[in-house]
């Protein structure tokens, strides 16, 4: 045992290892103010909740707080007109349900088939064209899908069915357009499912004699479900939340009716037409918007929580 | 090399003194070490006393912990969320878990090389000279200039690099990039350099060449390496450790002793399997 | 496919003796399906063209302008005003505009002062006033361009105007003076430069709170946060707000931005001219509101990109004695960064296109004069489009569709920064 501890290393004396080794945690500032700053950007996002909550709430408070308004008449009201102090929340309601639905009617079905398609039946070259298509389909601004159906669409529904059955603002023209804006969510959200499916099943589905069809829709579909429930439930609150196309195409008042070639506001709709307007802080109007916008959030804020639910239990499954 | 009679009782660690320690013989000693991952126990009481300036070989079937115990040497452990560690480290007299300890400084003093090559994506100069900077030189630039030479001459890599210093460390063999990890671990001066399985992802020159340096290395540097090859841990260790697994699942440490004496004479019929090819 | 291939042989299955002939008409099927499949992909394709060229096809075309003053009688040669020089032009404007009229443009500055270009556009707007008729889009105006002045003429009879007064003329309704004209009430001159100053002001700020931020709060959810339930409650958070209606946060941006704050993001804080310290709908409001919107997105592509940095690197740096924060800021951060920057700028190119939540803050209000900071009042690009296109007149569909190719422009622009950005940085990395 000729070696001692304490070695020699030559070279620069500009850097001696001290020998006398102190392991002990020293205070490095720097370090614990970087943290500090990096977890205060984390919070601000919780701040934001808070600061959504808080000011929904009290302001709708103001709002049901009025003599004007009542809860019941709130939630079941058939007309809602502020002039008169009328605010029944059901033509609005009403009318976002309709877009919603119309959106739906175009999203659910071709954004099913764009996914089965991709994940299912297309070459790489095909993939490489619909994908970045999709993307620029959800990537154009909301306001330009409705300058889309009122100057394109609308007369189109016109012409087909008539310029006196159909009016210019129509909840249909706004819903159905809204649906190829949720189309590209559903359909990137319905194939990672599709694609999460593991290729056992479809090679035992080929290995009892089905089709490349069969395989697809009766084995790999199902096994899908609830990936593809999510899919459709976020679309759904997408399609609840969006506002420009039903501002521009839907209709500007508030009216209750089941006709989808008459014009309806929707909810977002009613928020941005009164808010664009010259707006008192001080006035019922006001508050009404946020006792809307409430409305809004918690359905959406619901139907959000419910995809991510179904999509986490639907990892449980294949991961 | 008459040490094989001062370490070669087996597991019963407790024998031996611990202040041999201050004698300046013994780089780094486990005690009772045991480390978990979530509610796996993956290391059971570990008991280990390295010597310095020697090369100290891990070897055992995968899985047996011989990576996770290495780990353990210089806290890297702790980028693992789920690991949590039991027992001691001693190191200088200090427990390296101890509640007051710096893991910073901890791997300040004890370097390590990775299974496979991970040099920065930076040039080769900055790959040497980033480690030295943070650990806070404060010479000239010609005095920087001669640390990166000097480590990668020790690293034997000098001659390869020395015109293509501004050059991605990552244009490098694998081989290079691996004597270029090395450099880099010794530009810090540690007392102490890990080497987790460091030719594993090498052909058999470039592991040459790498096991030759770590001989040269030892003259200097404590070394320990975990390695998958029993011919590597017989050519390059001094000492070899025999890690297996109990019926848990959780690896310990079978025999610990001479390379000569667990290669020629172990002690433990477990040891011999495995080191025969009988057994992982 | 080539699955499908291998279950298609009749003879086999007709041995297992139950009914192959079924065999050719589930293949039928499935071609049949596979078309409509292929058919449903396309059509996304198919809008989308239909759409650009609807958008291009309003953006050009023949309109028919009625003036007020034919231009040909102003001066005595009888020449447009266009080809007339500087001295003729100011004949012109002293010949015709009504005298108060005149004296007040000559204390704005004397006529002598004004350049060719100034005293053309006085000339146009107050003496001879044209006003659009009848506007065609870009197919008509190609394909059935001789019915046009017949059209014109029906057009001008139903509005009660004289046929003869009426001029037809081709019209880029983008063209330069389009993007460099301020907002006007009147289509024909109308531009954008207000609106897309204030995109771009907006935008600007958005990203310089909106990214440090953002990144700031990936790194510490990916490289700090243990697994505690702050930690957890603020990850889910994020993963919620990523799905919160953007008019709701245009909500949010009144209640405090615009009303809470206003003092401060009026500017009267700071003395800004003008402010008024009960209303805060400003640039700055528009831009922390903006900022709020795309965080959450912009937190989740950075946590993204950071996890995508291979762990051996943190334990290179690590294990040669770098702190969390060396690490980190010299190599997570820098190989992070293409993804992060990628995706922070595609997020912030969402929000370039947001309405809503403006729309709210309350930048409808009509402005022709450029923001000059943070505290200005301010309008965007996509809130032009809306007014524009809630405006009946066909003239004004015109101008909403060119101020589309605008904002589509300056998206493509901000998306190509942000592939080059990617492209140039994951080049210098190895």
């Amino acid at each position: 045992m000729s070696t001692t501890y304490t070695k020699t290393i030559s070279g620069s004396d500009a850097f001696t290892p001290d020998r006398e080794i102190d392991l002990r945690r020293h205070r490095r500032l720097g370090e614990s103010i970087t943290q500090a700053i990096l977890f205060a950007c984390g919070m601000i996002s919780i701040l934001t909740t808070i600061g959504i909550v808080i000011v929904l709430l009290q302001e709708s408070s103001h709002f049901f707080a009025s003599p004007d308004v009542s809860l019941i008449e709130f939630f079941t009201g058939r007309m809602w007109q502020p002039q008169i102090g009328a605010f029944g929340i059901w033509p609005l309601l009403n009318s976002t349900i309709m877009t919603t639905t119309f959106a739906m009617l175009v999203a659910i079905p071709i954004g099913l088939a764009v996914a089965i398609y991709l994940s299912e039946y297309a070459h790489e070259r095909a993939r490489k064209v619909v994908k970045p298509t999709l993307e620029v389909l959800a990537g154009i601004p909301t306001v330009v899908y409705g300058y889309f159906a009122l100057t394109w669409f609308t007369p189109l529904l016109r012409g087909v069915f008539g310029n006196d059955r159909v009016q210019i603002y129509n909840t249909l023209s706004a819903g159905l357009v809204m649906g190829v804006l949720i189309l590209p969510l559903i359909a990137t959200m319905c194939e990672d499912a599709l694609h999460a499916v593991p290729r056992s099943l479809r090679e035992a589905a080929y290995g009892l004699g089905a089709t490349k069809l069969e395989t697809s829709v009766k084995i790999v579909l199902p096994a899908a479900t609830s990936g593809i429930a999510a899919a459709i439930i976020l679309g759904i609150s997408r399609a609840i939340g969006e506002t420009m196309i039903v501002a521009i195409a839907a209709g500007a008042g508030p009216n209750f009716t089941f006709n989808p070639f008459k014009g309806a506001e929707t909810i977002t709709g009613h928020i941005v037409r009164i808010s664009g307007g010259d707006l008192s802080f001080e006035s019922i109007d006001y508050n009404s918007l946020f006792a809307l916008a409430l409305v809004l959030f918690l359905i959406t804020l619901a139907l959000n929580l419910l995809s991510q639910r179904i999509v986490a239990k639907f990892r449980e499954e294949y991961e | 090399m008459n040490l094989s009679i001062k370490i070669s009782a087996p597991t019963s660690f407790s024998q031996l003194n611990p202040t041999t320690e201050q004698n300046g013989q013994y780089a780094i000693e486990a005690r009772n070490l045991s480390i978990f991952y979530g509610s796996f126990r993956a290391v059971k009481d570990v008991n280990m006393l390295v010597e310095a300036q020697k090369i100290t070989a891990m070897i055992g079937p995968s899985g047996c912990g011989k990576s996770t115990v290495l780990r353990a040497f210089n806290r890297m452990n702790d980028l693992i969320p789920s690991a949590k560690t039991e027992g001691e480290v001693l190191f200088h007299g200090q427990n390296i878990y101890g509640a007051d300890i710096d893991p910073v400084e901890v791997r300040r003093h004890v370097g390590m090389v990775f299974q496979k090559p991970n040099p920065f994506p930076k040039s080769i100069y900055e790959n040497i000279a980033w480690g030295v900077r943070i650990n806070g030189f404060r010479g000239s630039r010609s005095e920087l200039d001669a640390l990166v030479e000097e480590s990668l001459v020790r690293a034997a890599l000098w001659d390869e690099v020395k015109d293509k210093l501004d050059q991605s460390g990552l244009s490098l063999s694998g081989g290079q990039q691996q004597r270029l990890c090395i450099a880099r671990a010794i530009a810090v001066k540690p007392d102490i350099i890990l080497m987790d399985e460091p030719c594993s992802a090498l052909d058999p020159i470039a592991t040459l060449k790498i096991e030759e340096l770590m001989r040269e290395l030892s003259k200097d540097y404590t070394i320990i390496i975990v390695t998958h090859n029993m011919q590597q841990a017989a050519r390059v260790s001094d000492y070899t450790a025999f890690f297996t697994l109990d019926e848990n699942r959780a690896g310990f440490l079978m025999e610990f002793g001479s390379t000569t004496q667990i290669f020629t004479n172990p002690k433990e019929r477990v040891t011999e399997d495995y080191i025969t090819g009988r057994f992982g | 496919m080539k699955m499908s291939d291998t279950t298609s042989m009749p003879q086999k299955t007709s041995d297992l003796g139950h009914g192959s002939s079924n065999l050719p008409a589930r293949h039928r099927i499935g071609r049949i399906w596979q078309t409509i499949y292929f058919l449903s992909t396309l059509f996304g394709i198919i809008i989308l063209t239909i759409l650009l060229l609807d958008i291009i096809n309003d953006s050009f075309g023949y309109v028919a302008i009625t003036s007020k003053v034919n231009e040909l009688t102003l001066t005595e040669s009888g020449a447009p005003l266009e080809d007339i020089s500087k001295e003729e032009l100011i004949i012109v404007l002293e010949k015709n505009l009504r005298p108060n009229r005149l004296k007040t443009i000559i204390q704005e500055k004397p006529l002598e002062e004004r350049d060719t270009t100034d005293l053309l556009s006085i000339a146009t707007k107050e003496v001879v006033q044209p006003k659009v008729v009848a506007v065609w889009g870009l197919a008509d105006s190609i394909f059935r361009k001789n019915e046009i002045p017949i059209q014109a003429t029906e057009i001008a009879i139903q509005k009660k105007i004289d046929p003869a007064t009426v001029q037809i003329r081709f019209v880029s309704w983008l063209d330069d003076d389009f993007v460099t004209s301020p907002q006007s009430s009147d289509a024909l001159y109308a531009g954008v430069r207000t609106a897309m100053l204030g995109s771009i002001y907006v935008i600007l700020f958005t990203i310089l709170v909106a990214f440090p931020i953002g990144i700031g709060a990936a790194i510490y959810l990916q490289e700090y946060a243990s697994s505690n339930w702050i930690n957890r409650l603020i990850q889910t958070n994020i993963n919620n707000l990523a799905g919160v209606p953007s008019i709701i946060y245009g909500m949010l941006g009144l209640a405090i931005f615009v009303r809470s704050l206003s003092a401060l993001t009026s500017g009267a804080i700071v003395n800004y001219p003008n402010a008024d310290p009960n209303n805060g709908r400003t640039i700055l409001s528009a831009g922390l509101t903006m900022a709020l919107l795309v965080l959450p997105v912009i937190i989740i592509n950075a946590q993204e990109a950071i996890k995508a940095v291979p762990n051996s690197l943190r334990e290179a740096a690590y294990g040669v004695g770098a702190t969390q924060w060396q690490t980190v800021w010299h190599h997570v951060l820098p190989s992070a960064l293409p993804g992060i920057l990628t995706g922070a700028i595609l997020a912030t190119s969402r929000a370039m296109g947001e309405t809503a939540p403006l729309i709210i803050v309350g930048a409808s209000t009509f402005i022709t004069f450029d923001p000059d900071g943070i505290f200005s009042k301010f309008t965007v690009l996509p809130i032009q489009v809306y007014q524009w296109t809630s405006r009946p007149q066909p003239e004004f569909r015109a101008i909403a569709a060119a101020a589309i190719l605008v904002l589509l422009a300056l998206l493509l622009t901000l998306n190509a920064t942000a592939i080059l950005l990617r492209n140039r940085f994951s080049r210098r990395l190895p």
